[in-house]
């Protein structure tokens, strides 16, 4: 059955609290700040992103210049505090400490930014000056991490930024699309306030591209446009019974956590989710800690192919979710218009596919799983429609840009999720950034 | 299993570990405590002169996360009543003959009062006196402590005071504070000292508060030069150590060493330098008693790698390859090799070359690790490189003669081969 008020307060703020908590003292910061060998050219920096320098803001740590080591990360990256949070720092960052390469304990990075970070934040350092206004205005359209960061550059250079935004808070996929244990709603306000103490920027809530707000409108009252609305539909399965009652989309799922709090969250008794990606792993453990009894992943590759790390996969399992692997959903079943089974194909790896994994073929065999709550996590799609109603030239819905971040359309602008398709939060900070330079340019020229 | 049982002056111990005249030695309960965890002897807190202390009185120096790196202190000598010292004393004898107790002192500046002072700790059994010409706060302003160890004729008129009277061997300490220890170890071994000991501590600020502007430590908004101890000293007391061991006048008797030993290997390498005891104090006032079970253990254990069965076989061992710049062999050349395997690709040979150094490592960059590698014709065979490499063994130092000789300085010059040609 699902029902939302699974647990008590009490439980909820258990289950959702920091997964990973930050240092309670600088004593503790430093045994971690002073392990840091201090590379040089250090393969940490060019793994990130954003190319936050590393030894450096850890060193500004180890010295007691934590304003110095905050201004360090911001400088790289606005949203230094939530990517702290956030990052697949296994991946990144940490993925690439050296010491890995000795068989002992990484440096634990995205902890000590955080430590840096946070303070700036609480404390609110205003760390950056903007300069003199230019005169010159640019409306921004979507306030994630893409938008927040073109938006801050923009800003410490005069420029006057207008940011249009779909929802009611800023923060976009940081604010409505990560597991609460990561990164809490509050902490993204307090990000984002931080963020506009610049001065110079504007948000302006409930507009949207397509429905009451209209690029040619934008593209006349601002010098440059920068669409940075990310990507936001969940892919359709495409299968019979995925419109039965019970099942949802991963991305619905987590922003009714965010924006409606866990109790007003319904969940089901026993859930299926579908996928194995960030938002799969995201969408099934926070499905156990509202109260799901059983909860299975279902993925129709192995864990070879699987888009999640290896640390969200264990996220995954200590929360108690079964996994399958080689199992693509074929119907949802249901009774009453109500989902009670998903049945799924069993598969196996064939030859490699055009992105070089190994192509799940179906045995013809079935599996079936009494369920009564199917989350759909199986990527997420483009603004195809809305894309090509603008008459933005793009690639099945990505936007198209050349290497200076411009779109067909002389003056706009874009960068992000709906230009690659869906990819960290670090990778849309950075690409806020490069359209920042490039609008820079092209409104000064 | 090798013996660590020493001989120094007669003065019996089980071992070379003595803790050095401080706060661990001051009275009965630490020493009997030091006895009982296994330390071979004890150098009493300085006896002597009467005096009031301050607090607060030690200051630290941190280096990279670690504590205590170097340690000052302003402290005086003995603030307690010297009958009830010397009971002590008497008592810890008793209780413990086989190891050494050796009392430090520093009388007023007269004859009479070293004469007196020495009697009464003749009488209590002890085995050795040290004569504190080190101390460098607070007893200095009024002519005692280093204000005797800086001047060789007050320090050689002080020791002929004290053999006038003395019955049981002398051990003479040295204070770092003078431009050589020579002099003053020179005049106290003619003037009759039997032995030496050193180093004293070094005058030192730890630092400055940076909230309060005040240096360290803080005495009611004011501070005052003190003493600097700890691992920090080391590389200075070593060399002090070694100019005793090579001057053909202080060679003669042995020394107690001391400056910052921490463990089994810093005592080593003090007696490879001509210690026979050595003294410990920072290590304990950092960890206590206990560390004396790795000092023994880990000394014993070495000596059994090494084949010596006693720690004469290695005493003094290393003084003859410490030389003078002009006898080095200019034909040695050593190049660094970095073995891939082990390179963690951190750089950081690479920036301390490039930066400090003579630009001899090359950088193939590569995403997210460059490969680093020698540029063997440019490597001058500083060491820079393998000193920060933080992996054990990745770089080291191949050895590549210029000439099959050995060719010095004056051989070099003699022969007028070029110069500055790097």
């Amino acid at each position: 059955m699902i029902r939302d008020n699974r647990l008590s307060d009490a439980e909820y703020a258990q289950n959702f609290s920091d997964i990973h908590p930050p240092f309670e003292t600088r004593d503790a910061a430093l045994v971690d700040a002073n392990r840091c060998l201090y590379c040089y050219d250090a393969p940490c920096t060019k793994s990130c992103p954003t190319g936050i320098d590393v030894p450096r803001f850890i060193k500004q740590i180890v010295t007691d210049n934590v304003k110095g080591s905050a201004h360090t990360i911001f400088q790289s990256n606005i949203m230094g505090g939530g990517c702290a949070r956030v990052c697949p720092v296994e991946k990144l960052c940490e993925g690439a400490c050296v010491y890995n390469l000795m068989e002992e304990t990484p440096i634990p990075i995205a902890r000590l930014q955080r430590y840096a970070t946070e303070k700036a934040i609480r404390e609110k350092w205003p760390l950056f000056q903007r300069s003199k206004p230019t005169g010159k205005k640019v409306a921004i359209v979507g306030a994630g991490p893409s938008g927040l960061s073109a938006a801050h550059v923009l800003a410490r250079a005069g420029v006057d930024v207008t940011i249009y935004e779909k929802e009611q808070k800023g923060g976009g996929l940081m604010t409505y699309g990560v597991a609460a244990y990561k990164i809490t709603p509050e902490f993204c306000a307090e990000e984002l306030d931080y963020i506009l103490s610049i001065g110079g920027i504007a948000i302006r809530y409930e507009q949207q591209l397509g429905r009451n707000l209209q690029l040619s409108h934008l593209r006349q009252q601002y010098d440059a446009v920068y669409l940075a609305f990310g990507v936001g539909l969940a892919r359709r399965l495409d299968i019979p019974g995925e419109d039965l009652e019970g099942v949802v989309d991963a991305i619905r799922f987590i922003w009714s956590i965010r924006a409606e709090g866990y109790p007003a969250t319904p969940v089901g008794d026993r859930v299926a989710v579908i996928g194995m990606g960030m938002t799969a792993i995201d969408a099934a453990t926070q499905a156990r800690r509202l109260g799901a009894k059983e909860v299975t992943l279902v993925y129709r590759r192995t864990q070879a192919e699987m888009p999640c790390t290896e640390t969200e996969l264990d996220i995954a399992k200590l929360d108690g979710c079964n996994i399958i692997w080689l199992a693509a959903p074929k119907s949802v079943l249901g009774a009453g218009g109500r989902v009670t089974q998903l049945l799924c194909s069993v598969m196996e790896p064939g030859p490699p596919d055009a992105s070089g994994r190994r192509r799940p073929v179906d045995t013809g065999r079935t599996i079936t799983l009494d369920v009564d709550m199917v989350i759909k996590a199986a990527g997420q799609m483009p603004y195809e429609t809305l894309v090509a109603d603008e008459t933005i030239a793009h690639d099945k819905g990505r936007v198209s840009i050349d290497s200076n971040g411009a779109t067909n359309i002389p003056g706009v602008f874009a960068g992000g999720d709906n230009v690659n398709g869906g990819k960290e939060v670090v990778d849309a900070v950075q690409a806020g950034k490069d359209a920042a330079a490039a609008i820079l340019s092209y409104i000064n020229n | 299993m090798a013996s660590l049982q020493t001989d120094f002056l007669g003065i019996r111990s089980p071992n070379p570990f003595w803790l050095a005249s401080a706060p661990p030695t001051d009275k009965q309960f630490n020493v009997l405590r030091a006895f009982e965890a296994g330390w071979g002897g004890v150098v009493w807190k300085t006896l002597g002169s009467q005096i009031k202390n301050v607090s607060s009185r030690y200051s630290a120096v941190d280096y990279h996360g670690s504590r205590v790196m170097g340690l000052n202190n302003i402290e005086l000598i003995s603030d307690r009543p010297l009958d009830l010292n010397l009971s002590e004393i008497k008592e810890c004898v008793r209780l413990f003959p086989d190891r050494a107790m050796i009392v430090s002192l520093m009388a007023d500046n007269d004859r009479q009062s070293w004469h007196e002072l020495i009697k009464k700790v003749e009488d209590t059994g002890a085995h050795g006196l040290e004569l504190n010409f080190g101390c460098p706060h607070g007893m200095t302003e009024r002519g005692m402590g280093a204000a005797v160890g800086q001047d060789p004729e007050i320090a050689r008129l002080v020791v002929e005071w004290v053999m006038e009277v003395a019955t049981i061997p002398v051990i003479t300490k040295l204070t770092p504070n003078v431009h050589s220890v020579v002099p003053t170890g020179r005049a106290s071994v003619e003037a009759g000292s039997q032995a030496l000991s050193l180093i004293n501590t070094i005058q030192s600020v730890t630092g400055v508060d940076l909230d309060t502007f005040i240096p360290n430590p803080n005495v009611g908004g004011k501070s005052t030069f003190g003493g600097y101890c700890g691992p920090a000293v080391k590389p200075i007391a070593l060399k002090m150590l070694t100019t005793i061991a090579q001057d053909p006048v202080t060679s003669r008797v042995p020394v107690s060493g001391i400056g910052g030993i921490s463990t089994w290997k810093d005592a080593a390498e003090f007696m490879l330098l001509g210690s026979t005891t050595v003294q410990v104090c920072t290590a304990v006032m950092k960890h206590g008693f206990r560390i004396i079970d790795d000092l023994c253990d880990g000394l014993s254990n070495w000596m059994d790698e090494k084949g010596f069965t006693k720690t004469t076989d290695f005493i003094g061992r290393s003084v003859q390859t410490l030389t003078s710049w002009e006898d080095l062999d200019l034909n040695y050349h050593i190049v660094a090799r970095i073995n891939p395997d082990k390179c963690i690709h951190c750089g950081l040979c690479y920036i301390a070359c490039e930066d400090a150094s003579h630009q001899s490592i090359s950088l193939t960059p590569g995403h997210p690790y460059n490969e680093y590698t020698i540029k063997e014709e440019e490597c001058v065979g500083c060491n820079l490189c393998k000193l920060v490499c933080p992996v054990d063994s990745c770089i080291t130092m191949v050895e590549k003669r210029v000439g099959p000789d050995y060719l010095n300085w004056k051989e070099f010059q003699r022969r007028g081969l070029p110069l500055n040609d790097h």
